[in-house]
């Protein structure tokens, strides 16, 4: 194990720590515990009422599948704490910055945030 | 425009080097242009250079935000190869890798391509059995490259660990001897330097800030310094490709994210080749200088944050260790990151784009370096012609509604 020595150096540098997540379940851990899951609020197409998904456009399935807002600024991420408690949950991110601005739960609509990015009021 | 060579040097020396030109102006932004390029790397340094030089339109800007090099092109670790799998690849890489072959002679700037080879590791079984046909796919393109044993990688990348003890074991491997290392910031310069000399504005410290569209199609471009106009826009900004994307109202299928590479203090020299181990997530090659060039995987989250995290860098230190345990006292002296654009099937993206006169080329993610020559030729051919050249045909925006993917992933499996 050498190379823990190295990388313990490489640690102590400044500029150069450790993202880090705070779970709904478990508190706050080192991101390397935690998998970015891809964009969050994303929906599925319908075509509309009961038509069945095959008449969704290939336009919109491209759109759904791979087009990303991947935003310079605040995100909003779907993360799961796979080395940990397993769950998943939402996060509004810096993407230049890395700061996390909130933390949410699945299926909950994205706290307002200030255009600092700080919550207005919980949506609890 | 000075021409380099042994006479320019002799003349100079009895100048003391006092007087050696500019390598290229730095112009006042125009009221408009023909052909604005977005981005001073080496896509759009090149795509401006070879706009002037086969296509006759001079009337051309470069923007760049920051300094010329300052993206990826500056942050790579320069390895250049054209070992894919699929044909539209092998085709598009390897002209890249012929253009630079002659790329020093063409601009009249040591570009210090080193040709001495591009080895891929096989570590075991299921490495023998991918590489074997991914070898059989570069013959069936006609991509010279060969199979090689342990004897033969302990020849070319000397203090190799080749122990059975190792965690895995090397058997074995890929050569393809005309990849390499070159200097990518000289890659740049020169591209900047032969453009300038046609003519070619290149406009550092400006940054675009939106578009001007009209009936769909683009009219101007504004920056920091007011509005330029043109009815020509190539975007060739590679991690920032979604941000000016949404200055034009369309979504592109990209992930920027950050890819980080580091080097070691100086060594004597130890290998020629540059070493790349898809099983431990890691290559390194040993720079002119003696520092050992090392890179890895992507930080795998979006960011545009420029700088890498801990855990990527521990995970690949640990790779590089294990293959050469030697290294393990050496210093590290800097490590840095660079936003790159990735893409869904590890495919770049070259051309039209939905607005009118608007052109892209990104998505080439983690190895874009080693294509610079020819995304910059096709953009060019397509922006001259307004019909995208055959090496790109396959490579644009349409594949994601297609469904027509070259999916590079597997082939190379990490960032290169
Ligand atoms: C660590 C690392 C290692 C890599 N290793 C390799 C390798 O070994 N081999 C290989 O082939 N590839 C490698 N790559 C990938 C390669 O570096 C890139 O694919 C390639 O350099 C992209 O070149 P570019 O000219 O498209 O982009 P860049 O060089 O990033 O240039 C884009 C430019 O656009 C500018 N810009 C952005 N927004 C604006 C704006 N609004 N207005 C004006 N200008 C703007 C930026 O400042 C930047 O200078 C690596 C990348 C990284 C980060
Ligand atoms: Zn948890």
């Amino acid at each position: 194990m050498k190379w823990v020595l190295l990388v313990l150096r490489i640690k102590r540098r400044k500029g150069c720590e450790m993202m880090q997540v705070l779970c709904p379940w478990c508190g706050v851990r080192d991101e390397d515990e935690f998998t970015y899951g891809g964009p969050a609020h994303i929906t599925r197409p319908t075509s509309g009422g009961d038509a069945p998904q095959q008449d969704v456009s290939d336009e919109k399935w491209a759109s759904y599948l791979y087009e990303k807002d991947n935003v310079k600024g605040i995100a909003r991420e779907r993360w799961v704490h796979v080395h940990g408690c397993g769950q998943w949950f939402n996060l509004a991110r810096d993407t230049v910055s890395h700061k996390i601005h909130c933390v949410y739960k699945m299926g909950e609509p994205c706290p307002v945030l200030t255009p600092e990015g700080d919550p207005k009021n919980r949506n609890d | 425009m000075q021409h380099y060579s042994v006479t320019s040097l002799v003349k100079n020396a009895i100048h003391h080097h006092e007087k050696w030109q500019k390598t290229w102006r730095s112009p006042e932004l125009k009221s408009s242009y023909d052909v604005v390029v977005v981005g001073g790397g080496g896509h759009g340094l090149a795509t401006a250079y070879y706009l002037a030089k086969e296509h006759g339109i001079t009337n051309v800007a470069v923007i760049e935000a920051g300094w010329l090099g300052g993206g990826n092109t500056g942050r790579n670790t320069s390895v250049v190869r054209s070992n894919y799998l699929f044909p539209e690849s092998a085709k598009l890489y390897d002209f890249s890798l012929k253009l630079f072959e002659d790329l020093g002679q063409e601009l009249n700037f040591n570009v210090m391509l080193r040709q001495a080879g591009m080895l891929i590791l096989m570590h075991g079984r299921h490495d023998l059995e991918i590489m074997r046909r991914n070898l059989n796919a570069m013959h069936m393109n006609g991509i010279e490259a060969e199979w090689i044993d342990t004897n033969e990688v302990a020849k070319l990348a000397r203090g190799i660990n080749l122990s059975d003890e190792a965690r895995y074991p090397i058997h074995g491997g890929i050569l393809q001897k005309r990849g390499g290392i070159a200097r990518h910031d000289g890659v740049a310069w020169g591209y900047a330097r032969a453009a300038d000399r046609f003519g070619v504005d290149i406009i550092q410290q400006c940054a675009v800030t939106g578009f001007d569209i009209s009936n769909g199609a683009v009219r101007g471009v504004q920056t920091t310094r007011g509005l330029v106009k043109t009815n020509k826009v190539a975007v060739a900004v590679s991690g920032h490709s979604s941000v000016l994307a949404d200055m034009a109202g369309f979504r592109l299928p990209v992930t920027s994210q950050t890819l980080q590479a580091c080097v070691t203090e100086p060594l004597k020299p130890v290998f020629d080749v540059a070493v790349m181990s898809p099983m431990l997530g890691v290559y390194i090659s040993q720079s002119d200088k003696g520092e050992v060039v090392i890179g890895g995987g992507l930080d795998n989250y979006p960011s545009y944050g420029q700088r890498g995290n801990v855990a990527t860098l521990e995970h690949t230190i640990s790779g590089v260790v294990e293959l050469f345990p030697q290294l393990s006292r050496v210093k590290l002296m800097r490590q840095w990151g660079g936003v790159v654009d990735i893409v869904h099937d590890s495919s770049p993206i070259i051309g039209h784009t939905p607005i009118g006169g608007m052109y892209i080329n990104c998505g080439f993610g983690t190895g874009g370096f080693k294509a610079t020559p020819v995304g910059g030729w096709t953009l060019a051919h397509t922006i001259a012609n307004d019909t995208p050249h055959e090496l790109i045909a396959a490579f644009t925006l349409d594949r994601f509604k297609t469904g027509a993917f070259i999916d590079e992933m597997g082939a190379s499996g990490i960032a290169h």
